[in-house]
């Protein structure tokens, strides 16, 4: 016997359910509002990135001839140029290349899934939900290598005034820059990161929940779009993390 | 306890075609614009009019994310805004704390030094 309290017909009269503000499903609306405040705290973090990268001296000579040093914040292209395999070698954002491009498609997957809900399409809705878990474990493991090369660092590391020389990042010591950098680094792609995770956790839920038939007996895929929901905001907090740091 | 409609969708000749134009297109234009952010960071010197053309190219991708595979357009507009003026808050705070962190430099700067 089922125990879930599922209604099998919904109420309908305006004081009684039956009414739906904004024309938006009770889920999806609170899902609206949910991935709102979590905007927030994404652009509370951001915020603080840009505050800091201000408040320390920008480098505008050469990039050619730039040195890690605690005087500037680092230019990205000499932080992030290390390619998994290809040790040694000097390949500036390739890595972080592939995985916007990897997030992208996920979030093509993930649309397509939801398209073949509307369309009550069950095979259809497990294939794109497939690919679009692959496509984020393969990020998250890209993510995972970042941060292994980031707290590991390479091979010339920096030169302190005192002779010293420091390999990789932590919590308060960097190779790269002001240990403010690292800090923020890990913060804002590790919540980042931590999103996707959940996001993964999540797809994986909705996909055993379709194989079983749970939203074809339902009659809507209604999960399905609340999940893509999530899933392309992480996208776009990708877009936004990648620009900030990455490019700027 | 199987509801009634369960039955409509048992045959798979039933399902329509799937609509995947404008979810392609969508994901061609992001492609597109972040190949174009590629372009910019290898040919230009850094910059604050790179940093615009960035964040400039940053927002249409937002756009096409919220707008199309989010599907805000297509909501009501009471929905639009109420996610949009928060956001626009967000962005003036943004621009205020970013302005007060170069003016925080500057004057730790000139007492100092």
């Amino acid at each position: 016997m089922s125990t879930s309290t599922t209604l099998e017909a919904p109420n309908s009269g305006t004081w009684d359910g039956g009414n739906e503000p904004l024309k938006a499903s009770y889920g999806k609306l609170m899902m609206w509002f949910f991935l709102l405040s979590d905007a927030f705290t994404f652009g509370a973090l951001l915020i603080v990135y840009g505050l800091s990268r201000h408040k320390h001296l920008p480098y505008t000579g050469d990039p050619d001839a730039f040195t890690f040093s605690t005087e500037w914040w680092p230019i990205p292209e000499k932080v992030y140029n290390a390619f998994p395999g290809l040790h040694g070698m000097d390949l500036p954002l390739a890595f972080v290349a592939l995985m916007t491009m990897i997030l992208i498609l996920s979030s093509v997957t993930m649309v397509l899934a939801v398209e073949a809900g509307h369309r009550m399409d069950k095979n259809d809705v497990q294939k794109w939900l497939l690919w679009t878990i692959l496509f984020g474990s393969i990020f998250l493991g890209c993510q995972a290598w970042e941060w292994a090369h980031f707290i590991s660092g390479d091979d010339t590391g920096m030169v302190l005034s005192d002779g010293t020389q420091i390999f990789g990042a932590n919590l308060t010591v960097n190779q790269y820059g002001p240990p403010l950098f690292a800090d923020l680094f890990f913060f804002i792609t590790g919540f980042h990161g931590t999103h996707v995770f959940s996001g993964v956790v999540l797809l994986v839920m909705i996909f055993i929940n379709t194989v079983n038939g749970v939203y074809h007996k339902r009659g809507h895929y209604e999960m399905v779009e609340k999940v893509g929901l999530y899933w392309h905001f992480v996208d776009l907090v990708w877009v936004f993390v990648f620009t900030f740091f990455y490019l700027i | 306890m199987h509801s009634d409609h369960s039955h409509d969708f048992d045959h798979t000749a039933d399902i329509p075609k799937p609509q995947t134009k404008v979810i392609w297109k969508t994901f061609f234009i992001l492609v597109a614009l972040t190949a174009v952010e590629f372009l910019f960071a290898f040919t230009m010197d850094a910059g604050t009019l790179r940093n615009a053309i960035f964040i400039v190219l940053t927002i249409f991708k937002a756009f096409y994310i919220v707008a199309e595979f989010m599907h805000l357009k297509h909501e009501t507009k009471a929905l639009i805004w109420s996610v949009l003026i928060p956001m626009a808050l967000v962005v003036w705070l943004m621009v205020a704390l970013i302005s007060e962190g170069s003016y925080y430099f500057d004057s730790v700067e000139n007492y100092f030094n």
